[in-house]
């Protein structure tokens, strides 16, 4: 879905306003939605799904003058469509996609399920630098751990430099 | 269809391997998805079918799983799939609406992909008795052969990607099915339970969905599929379970010292019953054939060997029955052909 205001990038955030009855709903991408001045709500949220929830339905609209008036702001996963909220109601993402696109939320929420938020085992022989990295990354750790098994300190000094390294270069 | 299985005994009931008098089967399932196509539950019918000729392709590409076959479930009629429920090669919900979803089931049933499940695959790798480790070697070894032809949706912090977070990292469940009657009848059970659990491991009854604990036969398995190894994961269940298979061997000496007429009565009525029933259901020959296990393992009744009761257990269920027999029946015959069968089968024993 094309963004509602440039027509050109792809829309990622969707506000419904609702004034009185009136329904209005506007696709934008991030850009757009930000020049308009509508944030994501998640931004800086802590975990409690029900509190991203009730943060998310919670009008950023001021009240007072009028009463009737709410507006929500969500981000969409641009892979699949799929909101935030839809997927909390489901308990189920849409795409691959989806844990970019609600990464911040997803790792509170991982960590909350798993009591962690990295992966630790199998990875794919799959192309490309990043995942060349990560099987570095990974091999040079568990050398790092039979170093400190043996209490070659000097050696384990030595990879933790070079674990480093790879990290910086990321 | 599958009229070739119904032959043989299901892979979780062989009675091979270890410690297969108390732990039936040990079982491991990977989710995996294929990156750029959306999770079953949102793709369309297309890109379902996408996945499952995408899956097919690496099952033929691939000389370690070439042997099995691909079914689409829209042909595997109502009773076949209760079959394959009842052989542990699919799980109930992926039988549950059958449009764009396929099963494959490798050589000895030992190896099994759901394919459009909640996941893309769900690859299973399934043993009789206490083999969690050879298990996952089997089920990590399909996984490979996939992905030389299919390439899995990862994320580097976050691991494999699922469709539901509680299975994202490794993607992997690792599970043990389990006789205890001993620490059932030494209510010992919850206590176990609620220390198992705080070691991250989940226990839930067999066939069970919050409902009654079947046969005294449990299910354990990892909680968490995030943020350690497969190896670090399987090694815990592992542990555990020695350790539970301990207590229940504590527990049955305890049985035997304290109330040994007792259990020796429950065990010996139970294959009356088995014996002389005219009607009876496969809850309740469930129940009955875990006191036969329980006077096997304590040496109460050596005439009915394992064997004999792994088989009884696998045709008593429903649709095990009515393919046995070749016939479709109402519950009600079908209680009454059980009880029929079970006496001809224990008759030769004693
Ligand atoms: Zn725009
Ligand atoms: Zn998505």
């Amino acid at each position: 879905m094309l963004c509602d205001d440039c027509k050109n990038n792809n829309a990622t955030i969707q506000v419904t306003q609702i004034i009185n009855n009136d329904k209005m709903t506007l696709n934008l991408c991030q850009k757009c939605a930000e020049k308009r001045g509508f944030r994501s709500p998640f931004e800086g949220v802590p975990f409690p799904l029900a509190e991203f929830l009730s943060s998310m339905i919670t009008a950023s609209a001021k009240t007072g003058d009028k009463p009737h008036t709410k507006t929500v702001i969500e981000t969409r996963c641009p892979g699949c469509g799929m909101s935030f909220t839809e997927f909390a109601q489901k308990g189920r993402l849409g795409c691959g996609g989806c844990y970019k696109a609600f990464r911040p939320q997803l790792k509170d929420l991982l960590r909350k399920i798993h009591g962690s938020d990295s992966h630790r085992g199998k990875i794919p022989n799959l192309p490309g630098k990043e995942m060349t990295h990560l099987r570095e990354e990974r091999k040079l750790q568990e050398e790092l751990k039979k170093a400190i098994e043996e209490e070659n300190f000097e050696m384990a000094a030595r990879i933790r430099d070079k674990i480093k390294g790879l990290q910086t270069e990321k | 269809m599958f009229e070739e299985l119904i032959k043989k005994p299901a892979a979780w009931l062989t009675g091979e391997g270890k410690n297969s008098e108390i732990v039936l089967s040990s079982r491991v399932r990977l989710a995996r998805n294929i990156s750029s196509i959306p999770f079953p539950s949102v793709a369309i019918p297309e890109e379902r079918e996408k996945i499952i000729s995408f899956v097919n392709k690496a099952v033929q590409k691939s000389s370690f799983l070439n042997g099995g076959k691909v079914h689409n479930s829209s042909e595997i009629p109502k009773l076949d799939k209760d079959f394959l429920v009842e052989r542990h090669l699919v799980s109930p919900e992926f039988m549950r609406g059958s449009n764009n979803k396929a099963l494959y089931i490798g050589e000895e049933e030992k190896i099994s992909l759901m394919i459009n499940e909640e996941d893309h695959v769900r690859i299973q790798a399934l043993n009789s008795g206490l083999e969690i480790k050879s298990t996952f070697e089997l089920a990590d070894k399909v996984d490979t052969e996939l992905s030389n032809t299919l390439e899995f949706n990862f994320d580097p912090d976050f691991g494999y990607l699922t469709s539901c977070p509680t299975n994202a990292g490794t993607g992997m469940r690792a599970s043990v099915l389990i006789h205890l009657p001993g620490l059932v009848l030494t209510k010992e059970i919850e206590n176990v339970i609620s220390q198992v659990t705080k070691l991250g491991l989940t226990v839930r009854g067999f066939y069970g969905e919050g409902s009654d604990v079947l046969g005294n036969l449990f299910q354990i398995s990892n909680q968490t599929t995030l943020g350690k190894s497969e190896e670090d994961l399987i090694e815990s269940l592992e542990k555990v379970t020695n350790q539970i298979i301990e207590y229940e061997n504590n527990s049955r000496k305890t049985l035997y010292s304290e109330a040994k007429e007792q259990i020796e009565d429950k065990i010996w009525r139970a294959f009356g019953i088995l014996r002389s029933a005219r009607v009876i259901t496969s809850t309740e020959v469930t129940n009955l054939l875990s006191a036969l296990r329980l006077g096997l393992g304590m040496g109460t009744i050596k005439e009915i060997p394992l064997g004999l009761i792994n088989q009884i257990l696998l045709i008593s269920f429903p649709a095990h029955l009515q393919k046995y027999l070749n016939k479709e029946m109402e519950p009600n015959e079908r209680d009454i052909l059980r009880a029929e069968l079970i006496r001809e089968k224990l008759k030769s024993s004693i």
